[in-house]
This record gives C-alpha cells, sequence and structure tokens, in this order.
C-alpha cells in the first residue's frame, strides 16, 4: 500500500465483511503519534483466528489461502516504531488500533483520506453506517453517514452529488485536522 | 459538519431532477476491491467510474464494489453488466481508461474490446 489511506479502506473493508452495520473509525494525533481506531458491530473473530490473523496465511477468503492486508498494516506500523492490535470476541465485534510514528522517515503518507471515506460510501452505500472521527491539537472533526442519510433521505448515499459533498466535508473535517493531500479525483474543497 | 445546509439544497435539486428511480435493471460496474485490487490502484479507478458516469449523464448506472477473484495479477479489474449481455471484464484498469469505458460500453452497449481480460490474456 502506498498511503494509510489506502490501509484504512483495506482495513475497513474486513469491517465490512464481517457484516458490521456501524464501523467506527477514528484517527487522533497527538505530536507525532497517530492512532488510527477501526472498531465495528460485525461477527467477531475466534480466538483461535484472533491468533493468526497477523499471519499472511490466515484468511476468512475461499478464493486463495493468504490474506495480506492486516501483515502489511502491521509491517509499515512497525516500520515507524508503532504497532497494530487487534481485539475480537464472537457476536460483539472487532477493534483494530494502528499506531504509526509520523515523524519517523519510514511513516507512510496519511494520503487522500477524502477518497477513502467517499470509495467506502460509494461500495457500501446501503449498510453498514460508517463514522469517521478526527482528532489533533488543530480541533476536531466528523463525517458521520447516520446524519448524512438523515439528512438525504429517502436519496441514496451514492449519489453523484451527494459523493462530491462527502468528498469536501471529509476534506474539511478530517483531513485539514490531520494534515494530508487533496482528494485524487473530486475537486472537493 | 457546518456544511450542512448545503446538503440539504443538493438533496431537494437531486430529488426534483431523477425524482425516485425505481427501475433497477441498469447497467451495473462492479470494481475489485480487495487488498490486492486496493493496492493496484482501485480506488481511482472506482472514483473515476462515479465521476465519469455523472460526467457523461449515463442514466441507471449503479457502481459497487467485489471481493478478490483469484487472478491478483490483473487487478484492478472491473466486471461491467449490461442488463441482456454477457459480463465483460477489464483488467489492469487505470483511471483514464474509465472514459472510453463508459462511453463506448456503457452508453454504446460496444465493449472496449482492448481492455477487456480476453485481450490481456492474448498478447501474454
Amino acid at each position: 500500500m502506498r498511503d494509510i489511506s489506502l490501509h484504512v479502506l483495506d482495513i475497513v473493508e474486513n469491517s465490512v465483511k464481517a457484516k458490521a452495520r456501524l464501523v467506527s473509525v477514528s484517527f487522533s494525533k497527538e505530536g507525532n503519534a497517530l492512532t488510527i481506531v477501526v472498531d465495528d458491530d460485525g461477527c467477531g473473530m475466534s480466538k483461535e483466528m484472533l491468533e493468526n490473523v497477523k499471519s499472511p496465511f490466515t484468511t476468512s477468503r475461499t478464493t486463495r489461502k493468504v490474506g495480506m492486508g492486516i501483515p502489511l498494516l502491521t509491517e509499515n506500523a512497525q516500520l515507524t516504531g508503532g504497532d497494530v492490535k487487534i481485539e475480537s470476541e464472537i457476536g460483539r465485534g472487532t477493534t483494530l488500533t494502528a499506531l504509526f510514528y509520523t515523524d519517523h522517515i519510514d511513516c507512510l503518507p496519511l494520503g487522500d483520506l477524502a477518497a477513502t471515506v467517499q470509495s467506502l460510501i460509494i461500495a457500501n452505500p446501503e449498510s453498514p453506517d460508517f463514522d469517521f472521527t478526527a482528532h489533533s491539537e488543530r480541533g476536531d472533526g466528523e463525517i458521520d453517514t447516520r446524519q448524512i442519510r438523515a439528512l438525504v433521505d429517502p436519496l441514496p448515499l451514492s449519489e453523484p452529488d451527494i459523493i462530491s459533498w462527502i468528498g469536501s466535508a471529509a476534506n474539511e473535517e478530517l483531513v485539514s485536522i490531520l494534515g494530508g493531500t487533496n482528494n485524487e479525483n473530486f475537486s472537493g474543497t | 459538519m457546518k456544511t450542512l445546509a448545503e446538503l440539504e439544497a443538493i438533496r431537494q435539486k437531486t430529488l426534483d431532477r431523477v425524482g425516485l428511480r425505481v427501475d433497477k435493471d441498469g447497467a451495473r460496474i462492479v470494481v475489485g476491491m480487495a487488498t490486492c485490487g486496493i493496492a493496484a490502484g482501485a480506488r481511482p479507478v472506482l472514483l473515476s467510474f462515479v465521476e465519469e458516469v455523472k460526467k457523461q449523464g449515463a442514466e441507471n448506472v449503479t457502481v459497487s464494489q467485489t471481493g478478490c477473484v483469484g487472478m491478483c495479477r490483473l487487478e484492478p479489474m472491473v466486471d461491467v453488466y449490461v442488463p441482456g449481455k454477457e459480463k465483460v471484464t477489464y483488467v489492469k484498469m487505470k483511471p483514464d481508461m474509465v472514459e472510453r469505458i463508459v462511453k463506448e460500453h456503457i452508453i454504446g452497449g460496444n465493449p472496449v474490446y482492448e481492455y477487456t481480460i480476453g485481450a490481456a490474456e492474448q498478447s501474454k
């Protein structure tokens, strides 16, 4: 993965596949420590699966025997001196916490977080709901699809004009708080 | 979120324009979004499709995602389903290929053969 926002897209897809109804993704920057927490109410994992989940030879998929998402994220977090921690319980959901030290020379750039938010919503317009939050010394921001969904009802969130709006809102609410590149496709801001 | 009023305006405008589409029988564009697809560049391809469908005014098109189909070396992969026609699979997609696919295939009904998995496998 070329940047952190692509890792987030990839990891949140795990929550989608776990049939989560709500996925909360929080970014919190304290000094040079960037903590990303992906918390879902999906099906959760067994103890056995949880113990092996950081191995690239563990996957729930049936088309192939490898799963690279969590191992790649773990490697990139550890390269900066950080790590990835996963807690999970069957029936309750999974919480993944990734810590990056952004001043480390091997730390990936944040990347286009707005594009990740847009992609997740385009790909999953009905369920789950996503609650993205950002926190740093610059302030706090939030994009909550439950709130947006209620406001645009009965339109689907995948409506192109709504997706554009979500892109600009994500730049304003999340990217400006965390720092990062601009949206790659929608000239949002 | 401070621009929520803007969102309400978008809602009203969109409702006036499209009403509520009940016809589910339109074209479907399905982008592979597993780890392999994302690492190979599926995200800008997905967003380009949404942008291009809007720009060219293609009606009743849905853009969605699928997982890994086991051909990771050909990612990013995109399946296009046009009702009544066979599925067409595009491989090694880049955002600059999207405009032609929407114009010639989704709107015009003629798949862009040189981007398909058939063409990619033949040239090996």
